[in-house]
């Protein structure tokens, strides 16, 4: 089965399951973006192209489901799966500490986008209560993405186990 | 000791392995934004918005499904989360319930008086949804994440007739206005979004004012816009002003409770009182709403 169709049922589940289970949820002053963090997870499995493929569909998806701004969620979550997946490919690559690291970094990254692209949108825009969020938020998406990498792992890619960065050959 | 250097060969797939990627990200984001860019001119009756009312009807039974499943768990969650504020509600719940007997009593001298009055005014009585409408039942089935999506998603649209602007309610009060709809599915704009604004008065002392998101965790509403001379007290209930004019008239119908004045105040510098308002709806949990559409409507 190719990598396409094992992400697509994960980006599906995790896009219904944000806008109606999950929606409105809040721990301990964070929203939960599960959303966000399987396509961070996508990104860091399966490489940068299918992250930024996954965040375009799931943005849509959303946009689709909560009948807001055709695209506007796509353009922040594609970015975000393709900066996840570079990071997973280069600096990242191997490392324990990448995946909550890239969640929490993308979760603030997107949060400051989304004001800025609604501000932009002409679309009223509580600057406070979405800065207020933005870092209880980014530290909840930077736990939750531990199982879902290792979920995203499972899934896309059972047969590749976790490489260490390969060394330098030296003749 | 010398360091194996990449051929040039693989230095060339490299770049155009870079090249790729960039393109993809590039062809997607563009895509995104000619979409952003085609929902803001067609509109709601354009072939985009078509597309994706048809898309949200396909959708609709996983999101329906979802939140089935999901209902139990926010329950129990809620439940958890309820007991943590359970004594300080029993302080207020004691408070209110002293003030509330003591009402109770002003409440039957002034039902006696009002009853009198009615048959003076040959004034009708009406149901408690207000007159000319009719609720019609939607259950909630997404809610837009982030602070900056103040909306629900109901399963009600078009086919069951639903428009824009119809007024929403709950059995507690005001949740907001209908602001985009689908064939099925309908976007409610939230008393609490930034966009929402309603006419309201005080139901004591008839102090006018437009109940707006407010700009505190403290109270998400404000009404604003009441003369420093007008009368407001902490306690008091607001509800819709539901005002007519031969050309105009506001889109809630009139004595819809929004909520209770938590906080007034005044200074030397401001053009108005100052007063928050607490929702009698709560926000973040809805479950299930009333969309109130015209009666003749409903029966056509």
């Amino acid at each position: 089965m190719s990598v396409a169709l094992r992400i697509a049922p994960l980006v599906f589940v995790a896009a219904v399951l944000q806008v109606s289970a999950i929606a409105g949820a809040r721990i301990l002053g964070a929203e939960p973006d599960l959303l966000l963090v399987t396509v961070v997870a996508v990104g860091l499995v399966a490489g940068s192209i299918a992250g930024a493929g996954a965040g375009f569909a799931a943005g849509l998806l959303v946009d689709v489901m909560t009948l807001g701004v055709l695209g506007t969620t796509a353009i922040i979550l594609t970015p975000a799966g393709y900066w996840a997946g570079r990071y997973g490919e280069t600096t990242g690559r191997g490392r324990t500490y990448a995946p909550p690291l890239a969640a929490f970094a993308v979760s603030l990254a997107a949060g400051l986008g989304g004001v800025a692209i609604h501000f932009l949108l002409g679309q009223p825009v509580s600057a406070r209560e979405a800065l207020v969020t933005l870092l209880p938020s980014a530290i909840l998406a930077a736990v939750l993405v531990l199982p879902i990498v290792r979920l995203c792992r499972v899934v896309i890619a059972p047969q590749q186990q976790y490489e260490p960065a390969r060394r330098v050959e030296l003749v | 000791m010398t360091v194996r250097r990449p051929s040039a060969g693989k230095s060339s797939s490299r770049t155009s392995a870079q090249s790729r990627r960039r393109l993809v990200v590039g062809i997607l984001l563009l895509v995104a934004l000619v979409l952003v860019t085609l929902s803001f001119r067609d509109g709601d009756d354009g072939p985009v918005s078509r597309a994706q009312n048809g898309a949200a009807a396909v959708l609709r039974p996983f999101q329906v499904a979802a939140d089935r499943i999901a209902e139990p768990f926010r329950d129990a969650y809620g439940w958890v989360d309820s007991l943590f504020d359970a004594r300080s509600d029993a302080e207020q719940l004691r408070d209110e319930n002293e003030a509330l007997r003591q009402q109770v009593v002003q409440a039957q001298l002034a039902q006696r008086e009002n009853a009198r009055l009615r048959e003076l005014l040959q004034f009708r009585d009406g149901p408690r949804l207000p007159d000319g409408f009719q609720g019609l039942a939607a259950a909630v089935i997404s809610r837009p994440a982030g602070a900056y999506a103040q909306a629900i998603v109901v399963a009600a649209g078009w086919n069951d007739g639903v428009r824009v602007d119809d007024p929403v309610v709950t059995a507690d009060g005001l949740v907001g206005t209908v602001s985009r709809v689908g064939t099925r599915t309908a976007r409610v704009r939230l008393l609490t979004d930034d966009q929402s604004a309603v006419s309201a008065v005080d139901l004591v002392t008839d102090a006018a004012g437009i109940v707006r998101a407010g700009r505190g965790p403290r109270a998400p509403l404000r009404l604003d816009r009441v003369p420093k001379e007008a009368v407001v007290r902490v306690g008091d209930t607001i509800v819709t002003a539901g005002w007519e004019s031969p050309r105009f008239s506001s889109l809630y119908p009139k004595g819809i409770q929004i909520g209770r004045v938590t906080s007034v105040g005044r200074t030397d510098t401001d053009l108005y009182t100052q007063v928050q308002v607490e929702p009698f709806a709560d926000m973040s949990s809805l479950q299930a709403v009333l969309v109130l559409v015209p009666a003749d409507r409903s029966a056509g």
